[in-house]
């Protein structure tokens, strides 16, 4: 079995984000690294996050710092990453790509504990890049530029000091003296070496300054002092003139103020005022916002919560550090504050968000100050607060985030639509939320209006060719014409000169500023000035299809015969050519008129013949057959979509300008073909079903250039993104009709009519694979069932370390009940400075927005939900109680057919992890379903002796694995009946799956032991095991002898049992001797044979085997805890496997990855790769220049246009 | 095999040992061995961002805490070293 692994939703997780000007200038752009991906991000003028560019890079970013040279305008790109090497890019406007500046190799690959790449630290003025490790390795590069005004990069110089943990890095601002970078160290020799613990105790974290010596091109460790020891984090403060230079050291509870030569100046982070005495208060993530005249520093804590953190300084003396509450938002990865007055705020789960600063928190607000700091026995006098709503910050934009995808599911559930839909659990805590993912682009309504009768058409118009928008719409009926004037409302007018007595064929601008009408006896020729033009047509001849540019018009009479009229110097329509065909037109196309050109040169004729012709207009063959393509049935709608040449850019990559005629035929197949552009001749076929109805084609704008709408059974978009063109479905119903619309509220529209509606609509988020509907969740979900009949979703969710919903509520009555006395108390004065009208809204603490209180590590909160998906709607929900929470789940027939469907869940009551496993007990629910399904009762409550993590229904009982024994259980009045059990899995089964008589057990470490069970004997036996230790995290059931699954280290591995022993075990001639007979070193008798191994890089959560568009081959599904989706595909063919593992191997040649790993080793990175060819690396093929395309095309005997064709094939079989 | 060879082998053990923290000797025991793998898999946990945040879910911490917490651990990864028998 070979497979095509292809990533269908790119990772939506950030790991850390930067902001700088990367393309220069005054422009503000984000990098955000999302694992093995990195993207640039801008914000546009309406405030919303576009994604410029996102790359692939066959690796794992850990660190990104962005950094400018003196002088320059212009900040490079530095990258510490898993590849041993530290990478330097810029970002190339033109191209529209990274250009990798430098690459120095330093070490192994790996994420290792001494190879530096997990902290970057830079010189505030660009002299010089810090690069280090965990422990023990620090490399300087020191950076300058050429007299070429190239940045060049020195070999490293090594800040190494051997037995020293690194728990971060900063650069110190000193002006243009020597570079110095602090890092807060922990040396721990003696620690190891103490038996006694005293050495352990007493070790003591220190804030150590590195020097730089330019001259000498030398690092030296130039001052080292004690700090607190729970410091965790630095923060350069600006020097240099615009400060006091030195660092704020973060550590748990504290920010300190350090620098040589200077007391600490420490203060105290706020606390809210419910956290739970134990628990520290550690910042997490920091942004600094410098003007010319002031500073200052945003932290974050763990619980989301934003300070505001300033420096009272004369000059390089600090004399006071204040800490000022300024608000909260979900915990971040990376916040970066833009010159442009946004916060981007990269969201270490769930959703990403931009916000714009209202006020910069210079009202009163909670405060800590150095210059208050109370020490007392019991350490320092805590500061608390109480968070409240937004005050500071509004937010604009959100860009969604799957993270962490806890399971998904792919099935279709909704009655009125073709392709399945992927169900994913998202998030954690209070922003947990179940998201229907579909595939294709989300699109907003912006109007609807019903119109007074069934129209059939609709096109929009603009007065003037130089007009920016349009002006009428006009929509045609069975017998009449209706014009629609667009301004500052949509009304109907009479005096627009068309005839409204017909129905329309076509409607259009002509010449510069006239308009014609096609109905079906002749063609309305409306002058600027009011005259109006009518061409009759001749005897009883009707007008049945019409082909138009702004210059030239072609009808197609009943019979078959063509006219072709064109526009003269005059304005005037004039007659050209007559052609007979041989038989009824079906449809018809004229390119639009090119650039700086009278007329275009090609006419398209489908006929009922099957045939689609392309007829030259030249003055000097016209209407002269040029080419003739046949196709496999009557094409219905023709299109010729020309593609402008590009040399790179925001929007796409380098090509030639190239025209393309398209074909919707009737079976429902877009037929696409390449017109060359002198001869007419067609090449390069490819087609698509997109529907069970014919496709109609037309053409509308979007971002500025052509693209294509396909009307089939659902909307189809054909667009050039980054360099591809792909096509995408529409979320939205089938239409009849549409067109292009731009008006002042709506620049880039589609007007469109289905069934007696017009609809006006905007295309969002290009280049999305997915658009995504949200319902929100209470806690994490873990896992969830379905229904299939009811089509209802069971999720089970769980947190720990939570308050439950009573207890929550109470506590948040208590706080506004505190908070109403203290404004009556304070007056009005008081109620102003708390916001007041922000306690008028609904709920001013969102458990979204700030979390949940936090609570002990043995409490837990935890809830079963039965959700009908398709109206959102929540129809029951049990909440656990005490510190019970649900963790697998299950629906079960048992033999006993009394309940019909019962559902099981397996719980366990206060666990915790640390320091070491425990629970009180475990359990398993089982639920009777009520009300069609839509609620649960619970019928009985078993007790185990273990926590069941996994349960399935098997043969009209239940089988739990419950730690490490497999029992099988049957149903019982009062509780559940053991029936039988084997004791012999390692550690703690997690997945158990079913097929006839085998059942797959998944072990949390162990991988996947086959087990039979023996009706007859009532017993359970393993037959077979895995030799490998997988730590598995997701398991799917491919055949009766295959097994998929997916380990904690980011691989998907697929086992077979061998054929013959299967057959072997099926037959058994021995008379059940297999059973008896033992493996040896405790392990099964057989063992499975790894088939497929593939390193995705990422922690894949659920797999599953599903199709994604209706009639299409099944593959694999995975879904990532960074929030990505992929598949594999089986190919079928063995010469698609010859052609890819070529395209593969060409690739990893001419196209390294980005950050220097090198891509075999990459998804080789735990186990070799096995016989899986990387879509996403063969995918990168059409951006590479076109000269190394050509040569990858050469080596492959092949062209360009072959190769992109086939990536297009095996995509579209996919998705 | 001659003395010298002896003495170039070591050395380059040495070399090795100091060069690369965790590396192997004769006379490892159990206790420094445990110790190497679990640095070796604390800094592996804090390099690749989706186990971190994978641990972060099971124990419902930010993954910022999470990070904080396996720097701390590395300190004394398997609680305190046994008594020295030697010596």
């Amino acid at each position: 079995m070979y497979l095509y692994n292809l990533t269908l939703q790119k990772p939506t997780g950030i790991v850390c984000a930067i902001n700088g000007s990367f393309s220069g200038g005054k422009s503000q752009e984000i990098a955000v690294a999302r694992g093995k991906v990195l993207d640039l991000l801008r914000p546009d003028d309406n405030g919303r996050i576009q994604t410029i560019l996102s790359v692939e890079i066959f690796g794992a970013i850990r660190s990104l710092a962005q950094f400018r040279l003196t002088g320059s305008q212009k900040d490079y790109i530095v990258v510490g990453s898993d590849s041993g090497r530290i990478v330097i890019l810029e970002y190339n406007k033109e191209k529209n790509v990274f250009d990798k500046i430098h690459q120095e190799t330093f070490g192994k690959s790996g994420c290792r504990r001494i190879v530096p790449g997990q902290y970057l630290a830079i010189d505030p003025k660009g002299r010089a890049a810090m690069i280090g490790a965990c422990e023990k390795q620090k490399l300087v590069y020191v950076l300058n530029r050429d007299t070429a005004a190239r940045l060049t990069i020195s070999s490293p110089l090594e800040a190494h000091k051997s037995h020293t943990l690194v728990y971060s890095i900063a650069g110190v601002d000193c002006g243009f003296d020597n570079p110095i970078f602090a890092a807060i160290e922990l040396d721990y020799s003696e620690a190891d070496q103490d038996s006694t613990g005293q050495a352990a105790s007493e070790a003591q974290k220190h804030l150590t300054f590195y020097e730089l010596d330019l001259g000498l091109n030398h690092v030296s460790r130039k001052w080292s002092e004690q700090v607190d020891n729970g410091a965790n984090m630095l923060v350069t403060v600006p020097g240099g003139g615009d400060g006091p230079s030195g660092v704020l050291v973060c550590a748990e509870n504290f920010v300190i103020y350090k620098n040589q030569g200077h007391p600490d100046v420490r203060a105290v982070i706020p606390r809210r005022a419910d956290l739970p005495a134990e628990r520290g208060c550690l910042i997490v993530s920091a942004a600094t916002h410098k003007q010319k005249s002031m500073f200052f520093f945003l932290l974050q804590t763990e619980y989301g919560d934003i300070f505001k953190v300033t420096l009272e300084h004369d000059n390089e003396r600090v004399t006071e550090l204040k800490i000022k509450y300024f608000d909260t938002i979900p915990v971040t990865a990376s916040m970066c504050v833009l010159k442009t007055g946004f916060l981007f705020a990269a969201s270490e789960f769930g959703n990403h968000g931009l916000y714009q600063f209202q006020a910069l928190g210079d009202e009163a607000d909670v405060e800590s100050s150095s210059a208050t700091l109370m020490e007392t026995e019991e350490g320092f006098q805590p500061v608390f607060f109480q968070p409240r709503g937004l005050k500071n910050l509004v937010r604009i934009d959100q860009v969604e985030s799957l993270m962490p995808i806890m399971d998904m599911k792919v099935i279709n559930l909704f009655d009125n639509e073709e392709t399945p839909q992927i169900f994913t659990l998202c998030g954690r805590g209070p922003r947990s939320s179940l998201r229907i993912l579909r595939p294709g682009l989300a699109i907003s309504e912006m109007a609807v209006s019903q119109l007074p009768g069934i129209p059939s058409a609709v096109w929009t118009v603009k007065k003037n060719v130089t007009d920016e928008f349009d002006a009428y719409i006009v929509v045609s009926f069975a017998n009449a014409t209706l014009v629609l004037s667009i301004g500052e409302t949509v009304e109907e007018v009479s005096d627009s000169g068309f005839l409204d007595t017909t129905p329309s064929l076509a409607v259009s601008l002509l010449g510069e500023d006239s308009l014609m009408q096609v109905h079906p006896n002749g063609i309305r020729h409306i002058r600027e000035d009011g005259r109006i033009n009518e061409w009759r047509t001749p005897g009883k001849k009707t007008i049945v299809k019409v082909g138009y540019n702004r210059l030239q018009v072609v009808i197609a009479l009943s019979g078959g015969e063509l006219i072709y009229f064109e526009v003269d110097v005059s304005g005037q329509l004039m007659e050209v050519e007559k052609h007979e065909m041989s038989g009824d037109v079906a449809c018809l196309d004229i390119a639009p008129v090119p650039e700086g050109r009278q007329r275009s040169r090609f006419l398209a004729v489908g006929s009922y013949d099957n045939t689609i012709r392309i007829l030259s207009l030249d003055p000097d063959d016209c209407l002269q057959i040029l080419a003739v393509q046949s196709v496999s049935s009557s094409p219905e709608s023709l299109l010729f979509l020309e593609v402008q040449a590009s040399v790179g850019g925001e929007d796409g990559a380098d090509h030639p300008a190239s025209l393309f005629l398209n074909a919707g035929l009737q079976t429902g197949v877009l037929f696409r073909t390449v017109v060359d552009m002198v001869t007419g001749q067609l090449s390069d076929n490819r087609s698509r079903f997109l529907g069970l109805r014919a496709p109609k084609l037309f053409s509308a704008i979007v971002r500025g250039r052509r693209a294509m709408l396909c009307l089939s059974s659902r909307p189809w978009l054909g667009y050039i993104h980054q360099g591809h063109f792909l096509l995408t479905p529409l979320s939205y119903e089938t239409l009849e009709y549409t067109a292009s619309f731009s008006s002042d509220q709506c620049a880039e529209g589609v007007v469109a009519v289905a069934g007696d509606a017009l609809r006006v609509f905007t295309i969002e988020r290009l280049g999305e694979t997915f658009n995504e509907t949200m319902i929100p969740l209470r806690y994490t979900p873990r896992k969830f069932v379905l229904q299939p009949k009811r089509k209802l979703l069971v999720i089970i969710e769980s947190d720990q370390g939570a308050f439950n919903a009573e207890e929550r509520e109470a506590a948040r009555k208590e706080f506004f009940e505190a908070a109403g006395v203290g404004n009556n108390e304070n007056g009005n004065v008081d109620k102003m400075e708390n916001g007041g009208d922000d306690e008028d809204k609904d709920d001013p603490l969102s458990d979204e927005q700030y979390g949940y209180p936090k609570a002990e590590s043995e409490k837990w909160v935890s809830c079963i939900r039965v959700l009908d998906p398709r109206e959102a709607r929540t129809t029951c929900l049990l909440e656990l109680q005490d510190n019970e929470a649900a963790f697998s789940v299950c629906t079960v027939n048992f033999h006993d057919k009394e309940y019909g469907t019962l559902l099981a869940v397996g719980t366990a009551k206060s666990l915790q992890f640390l320091p070491k496993r425990s629970f009180t007990a475990g359990y398993i629910h089982i639920y009777r379903f009520l009300e069609d399904g839509k609620s649960l009762e619970l019928l009985h409550k078993t007790e185990v002796d273990g926590i069941p993590l996994a349960l399935c229904s098997f043969q009209g009982r239940l089988l739990a694995g419950i730690g490490s024994v497999l029992k099988l259980y049957d149903l019982g009045k009062r509780k559940l009946l053991r029936k039988c059990e084997n004791k012999l899995f390692p550690n703690t089964i997690i997945s158990i799956n079913t097929y006839r008589d085998r059942i797959y057990v998944g072990d949390i470490q162990e991988s996947f032991h086959y087990c039979k069970y023996r009706r007859d004997e009532n017993q359970l036996y393993i037959f077979a095991d895995d030799s490998y230790p997988r730590w598995l995290t997701a398991s799917n059931h491919i055949d009766f002898d295959t097994m998929a699954g997916a380990d904690k280290f980011g691989n998907i591995y697929f086992v077979r049992l061998p054929q013959d022993v299967s057959d072997e075990i099926e037959e058994d001639p021995t008379g059940g001797k297999i059973k008896w007979e033992q493996g040896k070193l405790n392990g099964a008798p057989n063992k499975v044979e790894e088939i497929v191994q593939f390193h995705v890089g990422d922690v894949v959560t659920s797999l599953q085997k599903a199709s994604l568009i209706p009639g299409g081959g099944e593959c694999i599904i995975y879904g990532t805890v960074m929030g990505s989706v992929g598949a594999f595909l089986p190919f079928t063919s063995r010469d698609d496997v010859d052609f890819f593992s070529h395209l593969e191997m060409h690739m990893r040649q001419e196209h390294p990855p980005l950050c220097g790993r090198d891509h075999m080793a990459y998804r080789s990175a735990y186990f070799p790769v096995k016989d899986v060819i990387d879509g996403d690396l063969c995918e990168q093929f059409p951006t590479l220049p076109a000269d190394l395309q050509r040569k990858i095309a050469d080596e492959l005997d092949r062209t360009p246009g072959e190769i992109m064709k086939k990536l297009e094939e095996i995509r579209n079989k996919i998705i | 095999m001659q003395a010298s060879d002896r003495f170039n082998i070591n050395s380059q053990l040495e070399h090795l040992q100091a060069k690369y923290v965790g590396t192997g000797h004769a006379d490892l025991n159990r206790f420094e061995w445990a110790v190497n793998i679990q640095r070796d898999s604390y800094a592996s946990y804090i390099g690749h961002c989706p186990i971190l945040a994978y641990f972060a879910v099971a124990e419902n911490e930010s993954i910022g805490r999470e990070r904080y917490n396996f720097m701390q651990k590395m300190l004394l990864p398997c609680g305190l070293p046994p008594e020295r028998e030697d010596d």
